[in-house]
């Protein structure tokens, strides 16, 4: 206990330099890269999916850690942007016969400018007000989605049927595995993006937005601006994510994208860690599979058991992944230090 | 979409060809595929155990309840049942998750009753690519019984087509002459619903004089029946879920218009909608049934129903014998069993498919007296008979034959 309390006292500490509290070390991320890279050639085809999947919210959790943990945001209607990336890619690859790969930038833009636009508006709030007012962004979505006027591209309630891309060149491998290292590409690429994104000029004025409005705009920081940019590229990348689910899953429904897609993926950035960009992909896992966990445990009481679970997480662990980083890192230092003398 | 087959599945299938090859041979040789063995059937299911349709998960808990059953008295030709049912809260992506961890994972047989329309598309493609049965799903979408383009997947309760189909069969008989309006809900129930409809009405369809569809996002449907009204119809088709279905009862009631009234079958429940709407308001109201209801004493002393009634309370005695889920879960299950039995000893996924298609007259206790399942290797739906019933006092009463909602042309 006495660790986690250090730990936490430890944060402001770390926090006050974020280049360091925002990545792992280049050791520890070329460890996880190596795992990511390795794993699948061991495991089956399920549980390839299952890391697509999980690279995939993994994704769409980073899109929010950069607005609420960069910018100070808070969105709920995650779920919205999702819905749009993976609809435009699944609508581009059915009905216009487009190249997959090609689907994914498209339907980035477009999530990039409907959040901007949305953002617009949602200057005016803070705080609950504007996770309201996103909340009614992904409660609206689904039923948009369903109107008569798009069903002949979006196949309205029936939803479309995407087909799965064969790996390229005649390489010997798997769909699955193709589209797993498809997306770690991707993956790796937005991640750093973001990592240097959050070390910009641009980041800094996220970061100053997010810790006092009022300070930033009188250093000179174009609140507005900032505010709506932080909106895009969170939907700009969530909208990726989308797309490349719908790829993943074969199948894109309006019942996919509902209200509890926006809390998974808010509840996976909370358990990662706010702000604390390598925490995305332990959110992303605590959402895929800890439902299973709590399903395995009871069938009847899985809500429970997983409500259970998530509150000891937050209850031990408030920081998140972050925390327990840091905590291991702090340990490891201890080590060392003995070792040395 | 099959340029590249699974290596796994080449191997298997190979083995598979091997194995034929040698058993024809022999003499009611055992044949297995994954999932099958001397002692063991494993059954995979989905269902939305959390979530919007979570009441449906009734039908989960029945149907592993009734597998218990067939165990407790010494399984399937020796062999146990092993179910296997997992949550996917109804959500499409999830599906897909716990179809993959199903098949891939767990090696199930078959994939047995998954429930709820997008749920069953997300995964149809999967599963039929990888050539294992989705069998008997729960849905009442027309599109399941398409055995051509996708051979190992099966419906099993009536489809909305079929059941509209009767009512136009019923109409075009007993009211020949009659202007149909028709309120339906702007989905892909109600679309479906309205299909069998006018493909029943066949040439008549012009006796349809007035449509409104309503979005379930609206608080009342009270201006669509007004509009209805003035259409000057003497039926009334209501095309909707228990909710609309009881706002509808109630509001013909206020505004005093009196034309005959059908409700689809999805919304016949004495408890949900017509208790709610008033008895004194649904009297005389018309719908259609395949399945007897449990809160009907008509049943009482029926052998079917009886023995279901027995069932719960040996295997599922916290279950609501009132909640049609259960009544369903009940007859699914046992389809099942009966398509397992005339696998005999030979359970591989096609001899799976090959008996489900070969269901004759097959009556599950729970399904209505001279209802019963067929299938052919072109007719993957194996429901398609309802008897009309009209609401007397305070429950239905069953009358006139058991129709067909099979299109005769």
């Amino acid at each position: 206990m006495s660790a986690v309390q250090e730990a936490v006292t430890d944060a402001p500490a770390v926090e006050a330099i974020p280049k360091r509290a925002l990545t792992l070390g280049t050791g520890t991320s070329l460890v996880v890269l190596a795992l990511l890279i390795a794993a699948p050639l061991f495991v089956k085809n399920f549980i390839i999916f299952q890391m697509t999947m999980l690279l995939v919210y993994g994704l769409a959790v980073l899109a929010l850690n950069i607005l609420t943990g960069g910018s100070g945001q808070f969105s709920l209607g995650q779920s919205a942007f999702y819905a749009v990336g993976a609809y435009t890619s699944a609508i581009l690859m059915e009905h216009a016969g487009m190249n997959y790969a090609l689907t994914l930038p498209i339907a980035g833009i477009i999530c990039f400018a409907f959040g901007f636009l949305f953002g617009q508006p949602a200057l005016r709030l803070s705080g609950v007000y504007l996770a309201l007012a996103t909340f009614a962004l992904a409660t609206a979505m689904p039923q948009l989605l369903k109107l008569g006027y798009f069903e002949h591209w979006t196949g309205g309630v029936q939803g479309l049927v995407v087909t799965k891309p064969d790996a390229p060149f005649g390489l010997p491998i798997s769909q699955d595995m193709w589209l797993y290292y498809f997306t770690l590409v991707i993956t790796i690429a937005i991640y750093i993006f973001s990592v240097n994104l959050l070390k910009s000029r641009s980041g800094r004025a996220f970061m100053a937005i997010r810790d006092n409005e009022i300070a930033a705009s009188a250093m000179g920081i174009d609140v507005a601006l900032y505010k709506t940019l932080a909106f895009g590229v969170s939907a700009g990348i969530t909208g990726v994510a989308g797309g490349l689910g719908a790829i993943a899953v074969q199948f894109v429904a309006p019942d996919g994208y509902t209200i509890t897609l926006a809390i998974s993926l808010f509840l996976g950035m909370v358990v990662g860690g706010v702000g604390w960009l390598p925490g995305s992909i332990v959110g992303s896992a605590f959402i895929i599979f800890v439902p299973n966990i709590a399903e395995g445990i009871s069938k009847g009481l899985s809500g429970a058991v997983f409500g259970v679970i998530l509150f000891l997480v937050i209850f031990l662990v408030p920081h998140g992944a972050r925390q327990v980083a840091l905590v291991a890192q702090h340990l490891l230092g201890k080590l060392k230090k003995s070792q040395k003398t | 979409m099959h340029s590249r087959p699974n290596f796994l599945l080449a191997a298997f299938a190979t083995t598979v060809i091997a194995l034929t090859s040698t058993a024809d041979s022999a003499f009611a040789q055992k044949k297995y595929d994954t999932g099958a063995t001397d002692t063991e059937i494993k059954i995979g299911n989905i269902m939305p155990y959390s979530g919007p349709a979570s009441a449906y998960g009734v039908i989960g808990k029945t149907e592993a309840a009734y597998f218990n059953k067939i165990n407790a008295e010494g399984g399937i030709n020796g062999r146990k049942i092993n179910f296997i049912t997992y949550d996917d809260g109804y959500s499409p992506p999830k599906a897909v998750e716990q179809a993959r961890k199903l098949v891939e994972s767990d090696e199930v047989l078959l994939v047995f009753n998954p429930l709820g329309t997008p749920s069953n598309s997300a995964i149809q493609k999967y599963l039929n690519g990888k050539k294992v049965p989705q069998l008997f799903v729960a849905t009442g979408a027309t599109k399941w019984n398409d055995p051509k383009d996708f051979p190992w997947t099966m419906g099993w309760q009536p489809s909305y087509q079929s059941e509209a189909r009767i009512y136009a069969k019923y109409l075009m008989k007993e009211k020949p002459g009659a202007k149909i309006a028709v309120l339906f809900q702007n989905d892909d129930f109600g679309k479906d619903y309205l299909k069998g409809l006018k493909d029943g009405l066949g040439t008549k369809a012009s006796m349809i004089v007035a449509e409104e569809s309503y979005e379930t996002s609206e608080p009342t449907i009270d201006n669509h029946i007004v509009k209805l009204k003035a259409s000057g119809a003497d039926v009334f088709l209501s095309i909707t879920t228990p909710k609309f279905a009881a706002q509808a009862i109630k509001k013909l009631a206020e505004i005093e218009w009196k034309p005959l009234h059908i409700v689809s079958n999805v919304s016949a429940s004495v408890g949900g909608v017509i208790k709610p709407a008033g008895f004194e308001n649904a009297q005389g109201i018309l719908s259609a049934a395949y399945a007897k209801d449990g809160a009907d004493p008509q049943w009482d002393n029926d052998p079917g129903m009886k023995k279901f009634l027995a069932f719960l309370e040996k295997y599922d005695p916290d279950a609501n014998k009132l909640d049609g889920s259960v009544v369903y879960g009940y007859g699914a299950a046992q389809t099942m069993v009966k398509v397992l039995q005339m696998c005999g000893d030979n359970l591989t996924r096609e001899n799976v498919m090959k008996q489900a298609a070969s269901l004759k007259g097959f009556a599950p206790d729970t399904l209505l007296p001279g209802v019963t399942i067929n299938t052919s290797p072109t007719d993957f739906a194996p429901i398609d008979q309802l008897q009309m019933m009209r609401f007397k006092g305070e429950k239905w009463e069953l009358f006139g034959d058991i129709i067909s909602g099979e299109l005769s042309n």
